[in-house]
């Protein structure tokens, strides 16, 4: 369920900085006029907002079912916040996504340097392709191949921590903070890092004081892709974490083999709003900014 | 002309030198097929407005980047105040630049802007906080200190972008096509405001533009270019008046090429007429030669030749407010453009078809180089 929320997400983060460039369409041509473009838009809408309103409504129930409605309260949310392993869950999810997140921004937006502000150099495309690969390796692939590795490494070392995956989520994050960061870059005019550079600046004062600043909304859009990449994974999560690690995506899903109460649906909807809040704020920031 | 020789190199200033450019290359692409600069050799006086004009893609950015060190020349050096200063990177140099398109610093105010290039030279923050008000003043853009650089016009973006490289006080100035992208009226004031700004602050100013009204009205000196050379450098009344090959003769203003010959210092037209008195540049030897006349140097009258006049019929005549153009055929065949400034009298006294009577003003005839 919170998948549906979380790529909802996804695709507005995405957009952001493209959107900054954007070429408008002709005049005089308007898709809207094709028949049957409005009736087939406010279907995709109902598709896909319907179930997320339904999912809210029935957090609100006052019953024990998702189906029957008995009436309004906030039990769920009490109860939730009352679990200790919800908020266990709560608590490793956010530590977890905030340093894969962290440590992906920081290493995305050095590649991205390397990939945009550097003489063109053999192999570049090659090198995209690599930073992007896990868009294009199966998660599952992934997800097994970290678990014989880890599993050896464990049995190596015999240290078990948050580390493992704090590294797996990183690895999956890195290109969701790759692809703003660089499209940021490339729309950024490298004169302006000459002028410094003109201006009797160093090196590291250019990137400090132009570079840096410059890219910024553009780390900012990668970090929150990572975070919210990193909150909703269920697959690489379920194979990598040692037995107690439970993030909330993944306990949620042990819920469900369980007895499923409105419990879930309260928790899905504090994340739909704490992600809708950090998307706002997004924009907010970047319109400061401009 | 010996006159003009003397003017070309007055000794006193021989010594002072800002920018020796010594016989520098700048190759690009993977197989160096690309040459930028062909081994240009220029040296730029101190306080002087220097001028690089030339047709798109003839090096003039490069050679401005060469010279600030944003581009390593692949041969050739360079020196600045008689150091050598090749190797120095471009913050090492003091050698700020107005860019093209300004590359005003968005995050930052006008007043921030201003302040950077002094704040990274570690000036103490009083000292800054002065030399920007100072800057604002001359500029004339106090009132907006504290805008952002999004928020002003295009004219005030570009006195904004004067201000920031004039405050660190650097020794050259560098200004790629700065006033192509304003209209002109705009241009026209900002022309007179750069030759305010250049004699209040004394700079040396090295100024690229592709039109050569603009090189001519506001420079001390120019040097054409073309192909990744320098082919002349002088004042702009020698560059226009006495221009030494062909190129150049067509890239600033209108131009007659005509057919002489050359023995000692007197030339004869082919066409006919007298002998002129002009010197041949080096290299040009007795014969055959290629000569210019401009088309305000020649003036024509209607009737028959006489005595040093060239016989011509007449072919077009345009009439243009202040002057009135000719387009007259000489008997050898080619063809010979006059302009006479019109009078208040009614007007000329041309028909087409009619034969008229060509004179060159004397010291008019220009030998080419080629
Ligand atoms: N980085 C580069 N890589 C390859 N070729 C280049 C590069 N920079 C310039 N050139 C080439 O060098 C030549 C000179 O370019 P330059 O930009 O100096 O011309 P310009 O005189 O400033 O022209 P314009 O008036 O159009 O600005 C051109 O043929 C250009 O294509
Ligand atoms: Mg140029």
């Amino acid at each position: 369920m919170s998948d549906t929320t979380l790529s909802g997400s996804k695709i507005e983060t995405e957009t952001v900085v493209p959107a900054a460039s954007g070429k408008k369409a002709p005049k005089g041509y308007s898709v809207s006029t094709l028949p049957g473009f409005s009736i087939i838009a406010i279907f995709t809408f109902f598709a896909l907002y319907a179930p997320i309103m339904i999912l809210v409504l029935y957090s609100f129930n006052a019953g024990t079912s998702l189906a029957i409605w008995e009436g309004f309260s906030l039990r769920w949310y009490a109860q939730a916040a009352g679990n200790e392993r919800v908020i266990d869950a709560a608590i490793r999810s956010l530590i977890l996504a905030g340093s894969a997140a962290t440590i992906a921004s920081i290493s995305a937006t050095m590649a991205a340097l390397a990939t945009t502000r550097t003489r063109r150099f053999k192999g570049r495309t090659m090198i995209y392709a690599l930073i992007n690969q896990p868009l294009m390796v199966p998660e599952i692939v992934t997800a097994v191949a970290l678990l014989i590795v880890f599993a050896w490494i464990k049995v190596m070392t015999g240290y078990t921590s948050l580390l493992y995956l704090v590294a797996a989520h990183t690895a999956f994050c890195i290109p969701f903070a790759y692809l703003p960061i660089r499209a940021r870059l490339e729309t950024m005019d490298d004169t302006l890092e000459v002028a410094a550079r003109d201006l009797y600046a160093s090196p590291m004062q250019v990137f400090r004081r132009v570079t840096l600043p410059l890219m910024w909304p553009g780390i900012i859009a990668g970090f929150m892709l990572a975070f919210v990449i990193s909150l909703d994974d269920v697959v690489i999560t379920e194979f990598v974490k040692s037995a107690g690690q439970e993030t909330i995506p993944t306990y949620m899903l042990g819920q469900l083999r369980r007895v499923v109460t409105p419990e879930v649906n309260a928790i899905s909807t504090i994340i739909l709003v704490a992600g809708a809040v950090l998307v706002s704020l997004f924009f907010w920031v970047s319109r400061e900014r401009r | 002309m010996p006159e003009t020789a003397l003017k070309t190199r007055p000794a006193t200033t021989e010594s002072e030198t800002a920018v020796d450019v010594i016989g520098i290359s700048k190759l690009f692409g993977s197989n160096q097929e690309i040459r930028a600069l062909d081994d240009v050799s220029v040296a730029i006086r101190k306080n002087e407005f220097f001028t690089l004009l030339g047709p798109s893609g003839c090096g003039k950015t490069t050679l401005l980047r060469v010279i600030a060190g944003f581009e390593p020349p692949t041969r050739g050096s360079l020196h600045l105040g008689g150091r050598d200063i090749s190797r120095l990177a471009p913050n090492q140099r003091p050698i700020n630049t107005v860019f093209q398109n300004y590359a005003l610093f968005p995050h930052m105010s006008v007043a921030n802007n201003i302040a950077f290039g002094l704040e990274m030279l570690g000036k103490p923050k009083n000292d800054i906080r002065d030399k920007v008000t100072e800057m604002l003043q001359l500029v004339r853009m106090e009132e907006l200190r504290s805008r952002r650089t999004s928020e002003i016009s295009g004219g005030q973006q570009q006195r904004v972008a004067l201000a920031r490289a004039l405050a660190p006080q650097p020794e050259v100035l560098l200004l790629d096509e700065p006033l192509s992208a304003l209209d002109l009226k705009l241009r026209k004031e900002m022309q007179i405001e750069l030759k305010r700004l250049q004699s209040e602050t004394g700079l040396t100013f090295i100024f690229v533009t592709h039109d050569q009204e603009e090189a001519l009205t506001m420079s001390d000196r120019i040097a054409v270019m073309n192909a990744g050379k320098i082919l002349q450098v002088g004042s702009p009344r020698e560059i226009y008046a006495h221009p030494s090959e062909r190129f150049v003769a067509n890239f600033i203003g209108e131009s007659n090429f005509l057919n002489a010959h050359l023995s000692g210092n007197r030339v004869t037209l082919e066409a006919g007429g007298g002998t002129y008195e002009a010197v041949a540049p080096e290299g040009v030897a007795d014969g055959k030669v290629s000569v210019l006349v401009r088309p305000e140097h020649a003036s024509a009258r209607p009737g028959e030749a006489a005595g040093e006049e060239l016989a011509a019929t007449v072919e077009t005549v345009v009439y243009s407010g202040d002057a009135t153009s000719l387009h007259l055929r000489l008997k050898t065949g080619e063809t010979l453009k006059t302009k006479m400034p019109n009078g208040p009298e009614q007007s000329t006294a041309f028909g087409e078809g009619d034969a008229a009577a060509v004179t060159i003003a004397p010291g008019a005839v220009t030998i080419l180089k080629d």
